[in-house]
């Protein structure tokens, strides 16, 4: 059952995000204050395996399990949306000290007022919504 | 086996955060965890009146066991492979938090200043983190993704958008720490 294993990639990731800090509000301000290599070294080894590891399957038309080639899908080419998506990510990154992933761990390691922070969330994914149509993108 | 109850290091973590994203890839999907909140609002009903949410969120279920097993993971890592959860931060930033009244700092997971009832219950803590959240879900719809799907994935796939987004990210960090965190606390 193909469930259990998107259950199984989640427990990992959920237990590597805590067990690493990577959750915690005090290693993200501590990032944001250039004080520690810890964050910078997390994001830094994750991706220069992932550009190697990537680069490695789209030579080797590496395929599946099912059999399918691994399709790479290009984002779409823009300055506007992803500056100030952006900008307003770090500005909530910064203040909740959490990202989408461990909001979600949070919930499960028992921080329970983190539950704000996933209800503002949901409402600032409505918000944008919205204004889709009106925002420049 | 000692080790695993304490603070993983970065190469440990990073690493497999990368092993995380192939595992997906190999199973044909994307790592990405914000667009997980859009899918909770279709769920909702959002799209009933909003064309943006009034899509098959059904196909995005994989992705909705992944952040089950994220809480699951979260329970485990904090209540069975942890003895002590306070994060040892260097003892400068411990002084700049202490300064701005970040008592908590170096002795906690998450500040007790902003994250404990007792601090949710004074208003101020609590609109602190009902902005930053709703910061956090309009930034990653705009901007098209979070940290896992742009510093992630989306980096490892050299794209120039994700580029863009994870400088976005880093200022509008570097904006709330150094020149916001002073007037608001």
């Amino acid at each position: 059952m193909r469930s259990i294993i998107y259950l199984l990639i989640g427990i990992f990731f959920g237990i590597v995000m805590f067990k690493s800090e990577a959750a915690s509000w005090f290693r993200i301000y501590e990032m944001f204050q250039f004080q520690s290599f810890h964050m910078y070294g997390i994001i830094g080894s994750a991706l220069i395996l992932g550009i190697i590891g990537v680069q490695i399957i789209k030579r080797k038309k590496l395929k599946s399990v099912d059999g399918e080639p691994i399709v790479f899908n290009d984002k779409d080419v823009s300055f506007s949306r992803y500056a100030y998506g952006g900008l307003a990510f770090g500005l909530g990154w910064a203040l909740a000290g959490a990202c989408p992933g461990p909001i979600f761990t949070l919930i499960g390691a028992g921080y329970l007022p983190i539950l704000v922070v996933f209800v503002g969330a949901l409402i600032g994914t409505y918000i944008y919504g919205l204004l889709r149509d009106k925002l420049p993108h | 086996m000692e080790w695993i109850f304490e603070p993983w290091p970065w190469y440990v973590a990073g690493p497999l955060i990368a092993l995380i994203m192939f595992i997906l890839l190999f199973v044909g999907r994307d790592f990405g965890m914000s667009s997980n909140l859009r899918t909770m609002c279709s769920m909702c009903g959002a799209g009933k009146n909003i064309e943006f949410f009034n899509f098959d969120w059904k196909s995005q279920r994989w992705n909705l066991m992944v952040v089950l097993g994220a809480i699951i993971g979260g329970f485990i890592g904090a209540n069975v492979l942890t003895d002590d959860p306070s994060v040892a931060i260097n003892p400068d930033t411990i002084a700049i938090l202490e300064d701005l009244g970040f008592d908590s700092a170096g002795e906690a997971y998450l500040p007790t200043e902003l994250y404990s009832w007792e601090a949710i219950g004074g208003i101020k803590a609590l609109v602190i983190l009902l902005i930053g959240g709703i910061l956090i879900g309009f930034g990653a719809r705009y901007g098209g993704g979070c940290t896992s799907g742009h510093a992630i994935s989306g980096l490892s796939n050299l794209q120039l958008p994700s580029l863009i987004a994870v400088i976005g990210f880093f200022v509008g960090g570097l904006i709330m720490i150094h020149l916001l965190f002073p007037l608001i606390f």
